[in-house]
């Protein structure tokens, strides 16, 4: 927890606290500004008004824990372009089942600049309120303006539980809030459940490169925040009779301030589904041989709506792009289907994808890693076993 | 300018155990390395003081061991090391080990960019570099693939998101954390490898660092592992070899329905 206190000996009265605060907590008595705590956000615009350094925010973290302050359970409303992104849906899935349990309401917040129309959609899955904060500023996402808003409303609203995508964005954005506000945070959690006996939030979590399964908790502070691994929590279905309550919340324009701005974006030019949210990945390897072949790869991946991944070894070899990798030291993945084209199937490559659902293998080394971890292993030459594969599939998407 | 990168020494994940009696983790005879996102951070680092000019600082917090991780730092061009070591330290969760080294990084002062790995491959957590900028009050650039230029006074990075590329431009000083593509960490060369052994490496205890002795450690972590376990294994697959035909076939009949539902969804 954080409280902001006057230096008395530093305060000059000049008054430029009291005319920036956005919340009107700040007032002169007696030749020295004082401030309103009920009022106050702890946004810390003021801090940088003041002149002599009088005003300062320090952490005080309670001893123990009021934990009834704490009710709801909130999840992150992830947009692109002005749409939620299926993860979100995921979220409110997790999220309904651990409101249940607590016996809470299950809120979203939703940032983002004229996105009013997502609001139905945010509580047709399952949202009881929806915080729906607009402005230009956070038309797309922005990491210190989106954590200030985020931070604001925590504070405010003080849920138990706030859940986040582990996504790009969700992992940039969650240790940023998580961190000012004292939250304890647990990065890209496979599962989520609510301890009978405590009400806390037990949070499992795959670790060492996906060796060790880890559940932690966080006793003694609130919120507890989670980013959770996008594909493996199920879409809480769409009911449009469902009713919810729209809170408009006004945003400071002090906390919109971004010392980081976006000169441009340039979309992924593979034209494929990106990574983490494909239910299908057709991946490629070194069995591959030649970049023209990696064509084989986007050829099936095409014909499935599939995302294409890679191995270390392929990108390496500078046959793709390496925001297509897979495994340790590139990106962790979760499809409902994983096929695996020529890869080996190392322990770093496994590292990012052996939770997928259903894995198919082809490769021509009987003995490969990879078999091990797959449901359905077909061994022979992927340049007679791909185009028959894709035909097939062709055939049966058809149909 | 000064360059500071936050390393950390991890076990080679791949050798790591659980030991089913005491359902602990086998640590013995694992190998410690850098961390493979740290390297790209170094190298990052040392091409911009051959661009720029300055200093690169090497910084990890570890058991005393860690310091093998800043000698190799040291042998691929970093100045100079710190090592953050102190009994108050162990058992920090991502909050207390990034207020630790924001700690460092306040007493060191004079950095221009701070530079991080995309995430430990040991945690997989990628927390303690925002965790850093957040500490400081600093802006951040995660998952950074291409600085495209440079000045004392501001960056332009692209970082990776999901669907992209995104071009940022920040004050400095900030934190960047950096992912593959970025580059290739160079190898030490002999003359470095002796070098490396001259320079200095600064071990500071807490009692170094202006800091509040509650947030460090596991009293200052705000996260318990409450258990650890082995993950479920995984059923045996069933794997086909012989006709390609025939192999096809038989897949096509398990995975049909599948395939069908995953892509209609």
């Amino acid at each position: 927890m954080k409280s902001i206190s006057i230096k008395k000996m530093l305060c000059t009265a000049c008054g430029s606290c009291e005319t920036i605060c956005p919340w009107c907590a700040i007032t002169m008595i007696h030749g020295i500004a004082n401030i309103d705590l009920d009022k106050c956000t702890l946004c810390g615009v003021c801090l940088d008004a003041c002149q002599t350094g009088a005003i300062e925010i320090c952490n005080v973290r309670p001893s123990s824990l009021d934990s009834s302050a704490f009710q709801d359970v909130w999840v992150f409303a992830e947009q692109k372009n002005g749409v939620v992104q299926s993860v979100t849906y995921e979220l409110l899935g997790e999220g309904r089942k651990l409101a249940n349990a607590l016996k809470v309401s299950l809120c979203a917040v939703l940032l983002g600049h004229e996105i009013k129309s997502q609001v139905q959609v945010l509580i047709a899955r399952g949202a009881d309120r929806v915080f729906l904060v607009e402005h230009p500023g956070l038309a797309f996402f922005q990491d210190e303006p989106y954590a200030k808003v985020l931070i604001d409303l925590l504070q405010r609203y003080k849920p138990t539980i706030f859940l986040c995508g582990a996504t790009a964005i969700g992992r940039s954005l969650a240790p940023r809030v998580a961190t000012i506000i004292d939250a304890g945070l647990t990065a890209d959690c496979t599962g989520l459940e609510v301890d009978p006996e405590t009400g806390g939030l037990l949070q499992t979590r795959p670790t060492f490169g996906g060796n060790v399964m880890a559940t932690i908790i966080c006793p003694n502070h609130r919120p507890q925040m989670a980013t959770v691994r996008p594909k493996v929590m199920k879409e809480a279905v769409a009911d449009f009779g469902r009713q919810g309550e729209l809170i408009v919340e006004q945003v400071a324009e002090a906390l919109l301030l971004s010392r980081t701005q976006r000169l441009r974006f340039e979309t992924e030019s593979e034209t494929t589904v990106n990574l983490s949210e494909a239910n299908i990945i057709v991946a490629g390897g070194r069995g591959l041989q030649t970049p023209e072949n990696f064509q084989l790869i986007r050829e099936l991946a095409e014909v499935l709506g599939a995302g294409v991944g890679a191995s270390r070894a392929a990108v390496d070899a500078g046959w793709i792009a390496y925001s297509h990798q897979v495994g340790q030291t590139g990106k962790t993945v979760c499809p409902k289907i994983y096929i695996a084209c020529g890869i080996s199937g190392q322990i770093q490559h496994l590292a990012g994808m052996s939770s997928s659902d259903m894995i198919i293998a082809i490769n021509k080394d009987e003995e490969a890693p990879i078999f091990r971890v797959a449901d359905y292993g077909l061994v022979g030459d992927l340049f007679e076993i791909l185009p028959l594969l894709t035909r097939e599939f062709r055939k049966l998407l058809k149909s | 300018m000064h360059f500071i990168v936050c390393i950390k020494q991890v076990p080679d994940t791949s050798e790591i155990k659980i030991d089913p009696e005491t359902n602990s983790l086998i640590r013995e005879g694992v190998t410690a390395m850098v961390n493979p996102f740290d390297m790209y951070a170094i190298e990052e680092a040392l091409r911009l003081r051959e661009a720029m000019g300055g200093l690169v600082t090497v910084m990890t917090m570890g058991p005393l061991q860690a310091e093998t991780a800043l000698r190799e730092a040291m042998a691929m061009g970093a100045d100079q090391g710190i090592l953050l070591s102190d009994p108050a330290f162990a058992g920090s969760d991502t909050w207390a080990t990034s207020y630790t080294l924001s700690m460092a990084l306040r007493r060191i002062g004079d950095y221009s960019l701070i530079l991080c790995g995309k995430q430990a491959a040991d945690g997989d957590t990628a927390q303690v570099g925002p965790g850093i900028a957040a500490h400081m009050d600093l802006p951040q650039i995660t998952f950074v693939r291409q600085i495209e230029r440079i000045s004392p006074t501001g960056i332009v990075a692209a970082r990776m998101l999901d669907d992209g590329s995104e071009i940022l431009e920040s004050s400095l000083p900030c934190v960047l954390t950096v992912v593959k593509e970025i580059n290739t960490p160079r190898l030490p060369t002999l003359k470095n490898i002796l070098e490396a052994k001259k320079k200095e490496v600064l071990h500071w205890t807490a009692r170094d660092l202006d800091c509040d002795f509650k947030r460090l450690g596991r009293t200052g972590s705000l996260t318990r592992v409450l258990k650890i376990f082995s993950p479920p294994m995984r059923c045996q697959g069933q794997t086909w070899t012989g006709e390609t035909k025939e192999m096809i076939q038989a897949l096509m009949e398990k995975v049909s329905e599948a395939i069908f539902s995953a892509k209609s969804k």
